[in-house]
């Protein structure tokens, strides 16, 4: 017969007011913690999938929307670049690794991408089973596309113009499945890729077929390398002197702008974070009317109880012991609920992943950080600081006088 | 042996209230008589150690019980002296078997199940060990006080108006119950009341003015 279950007893008589504390509680942590997984999920992948990339270099237009277009693939991208200057910048010495991007195209909703060898050091990318592309219209799709679009090793699918599906569908060539990468945990996962050249063939073909003229392939071949265009190119630097000269230099180039992907995210987050601050305060409010709710429902209890404590008294308990009954019951009373709210935060953002559209930016409940330890000291320290006041009046009670009163 | 000497209380300087020297020897059973208002209260409470009186000593078996610190007096309490209150005040969310074991662990002893089965049985409750107090009478309630009282096995057992809201076959048969239970326990026994029909069971009486 301890202290933790007399003060268990206490709580299970009264069922409604100690689940409507540990309601209050798991509300106020389960919000937290979603905000909390949330968040550091989304820093996670942005760091992730920028983490070898310092520089990009696309059309002029917005440097966010750049960087979400050619890192993440998630907005549109800003236009296209000539190739020649492209090929220029590449062979600049400050740059260690240029990867060529050509956007523009999907399969179902799922961006195909050209690029060239260097995309594969710069992911690291290995494959499951098959191979790397390497020919025309050989493609490499990532783990996830496999798994949701059911495609195999030597399926054939036609990629669509535009970067949404129902758009008009490149009917003339069509992609060969040539591998599937393993899983990189980042945004290849979701991608398909391919050359360069393919996804130009895409929109030259029914250019040239559309005209039915007879070309000099020699000179058309000539024409078409001095009027290509790619839609970005990733960079990363020889050494750390180029951050102060390269962006510089490339912004100074008419029609090119560069974005760095590291200032850019922190724009983002700043950008969000007045979103993030807004649900914060809030869970935090839950979280002080909770703590109110759980110090009534002590501070009345006790009020009631007064002479069942005068009793415990007179039977031996120390004043130390009804002080810490009292804070048992606020601390099993949010313990419980902070625990619930934790399971609850975890739940609610497993299905709120279950449910995204972007594939890019999935959200799971199955991962546990470390900060959520805070979470639950938070917990703690609602119970204690909502149990204080009553605990107080229990050990200072003057017990002859309650039990005079009868 | 019990006794107070030469003691005195006052809440906060007002009317100071002085109790003649009392000393109860072993096994003795006390009648404490006394009106309302005439301290009966205030003298229960400096005999149990929960009122510091102004003055005086209170000795319970060689021990001054007011040389003791805070803690001690609590541990002293909850081991030699078992209080009967006039109403019982069981503890509402807990089953009268943890009512007792709440009594035994309270006091720091272990808990002794087979003690608990010989004192509901001698007080004819054992059947209703696993009940919680609201599924009790009033009359039962009031045994299984004197239970609580007497699991510890007290030198002292106070009783404080035990029979006042009882009708006169209640009362009888708590009082006989209490004089049972101090014979049983070896526990020297004192009740305080006003009550009449009370009186002529005891041949020993403390009265207040």
């Amino acid at each position: 017969m301890n202290a933790v279950k007399i003060s268990w007893k206490n709580i299970r008589f009264k069922p409604l007011s100690s689940a409507l504390n540990i309601l209050l509680i798991a509300f106020g942590t389960g919000i937290l913690t979603i905000l909390l997984l949330a968040s550091s999920q989304i820093e996670d992948k942005l760091n992730s999938n920028s983490k070898d990339i310092d520089l990009v270099v696309g059309a002029k237009g917005s440097p966010l929307q750049l960087i979400l277009s050619s890192i993440y693939y998630i907005d549109f991208p800003t236009g296209n670049i000539p190739l020649k200057e492209a090929n220029e910048l590449s062979k600049n010495p400050y740059v260690k690794r240029a990867v060529p991007l050509a956007l523009g195209d999907n399969y179902n909703g799922v961006r195909i991408v050209g690029t060239d060898s260097n995309y594969i050091s710069l992911y690291g990318l290995t494959t499951q089973s098959g191979k790397l592309w390497s020919a025309d219209l050989e493609a490499t799709i990532g783990e996830n596309v496999a798994k949701e679009q059911n495609l195999k090793i030597g399926d054939k699918f036609n990629g669509a113009h535009g970067l949404t599906e129902n758009s008009d569908v490149h009917k003339e060539n069509a992609y060969t499945v040539v591998g599937i990468l393993a899983r990189q945990g980042n945004v290849t996962d979701n991608l398909i890729l391919t050359n360069v050249a393919s996804v130009w063939k895409m929109h030259e073909e029914a250019h040239e077929h559309a005209e039915g003229e007879v070309h000099d392939h020699e000179q058309e071949e000539a024409d078409a390398m001095q009027n290509r265009e790619i839609t970005a190119l990733l960079i990363q630097y020889r050494s750390p002197m180029s951050v102060a000269m390269f962006p510089r230099m490339v912004n100074e180039m008419t029609s090119l702008q560069s974005a760095s992907p590291a200032m850019e995210s922190t724009r983002l987050f700043s950008l969000i974070g007045v979103g993030v601050d807004t649900l914060q305060y809030f869970a935090g409010l839950i979280m002080l009317i909770a703590a109110i709710s759980v110090f009534v429902n002590l501070y009345n209890s006790l009020k009631e109880r007064s002479y069942d404590l005068a009793i415990m008294r007179t039977l031996g308990a120390s004043k130390i012991k009804l002080f810490m009954m009292v804070i048992l019951e606020g601390l099993i009373l949010t313990v419980i609920g902070t625990i619930v709210g934790l399971a609850l935060g975890h739940l609610a953002l497993q299905l709120i992943g279950h449910y995204q559209e972007s594939s890019q930016a999935k959200l799971t409940g199955m991962i546990f950080i470390p900060n959520e330890i805070y979470i639950f000291l938070a917990g703690l320290g609602i119970g204690i600081f909502a149990a204080i006041i009553p605990a107080l009046q229990a050990y200072k009670s003057n017990i002859s006088k309650i039990l005079a009163k009868n | 042996m019990i006794s107070i000497k030469s003691v005195a209380h006052s809440y906060n300087g007002t009317a100071k209230i002085t109790f003649k020297d009392w000393q109860i020897n072993e096994g003795e059973q006390w009648l404490l008589l006394g009106g309302s208002g005439s301290g009966k209260t205030t003298l229960l409470h400096i005999l149990t150690g929960i009122l510091q009186p102004s003055n005086g000593e209170v000795n319970i078996e060689q021990t001054s019980i007011y040389q003791l610190s805070a803690k001690e007096l609590d541990q002293f309490r909850g081991r030699k002296i078992g209080i009967v209150f006039q109403r019982p005040h069981l503890i509402k969310s807990l089953t009268i078997e943890e009512n007792l074991q709440l009594a035994q662990s309270l006091a720091n002893l272990p808990i002794d199940n087979h003690r608990i089965e010989e004192v509901l049985t001698s007080l004819a409750m054992a059947d209703k060990k696993k009940a919680y107090p609201s599924e009790l009478s009033q009359g039962q309630l009031q045994r299984v006080s004197i239970a609580r009282a007497v699991i510890n096995k007290p030198a002292l057992l106070i009783a404080d108006e035990p029979t006042s809201s009882l009708d006169d076959k209640n009362a009888e048969a708590v009082l006989q119950l209490l004089m049972e239970q101090s014979g049983l326990n070896q526990a020297t026994l004192v009740v305080a009341t006003h009550d009449q029909r009370v009186k002529d069971a005891f041949t020993h009486t403390y009265s207040l003015a």
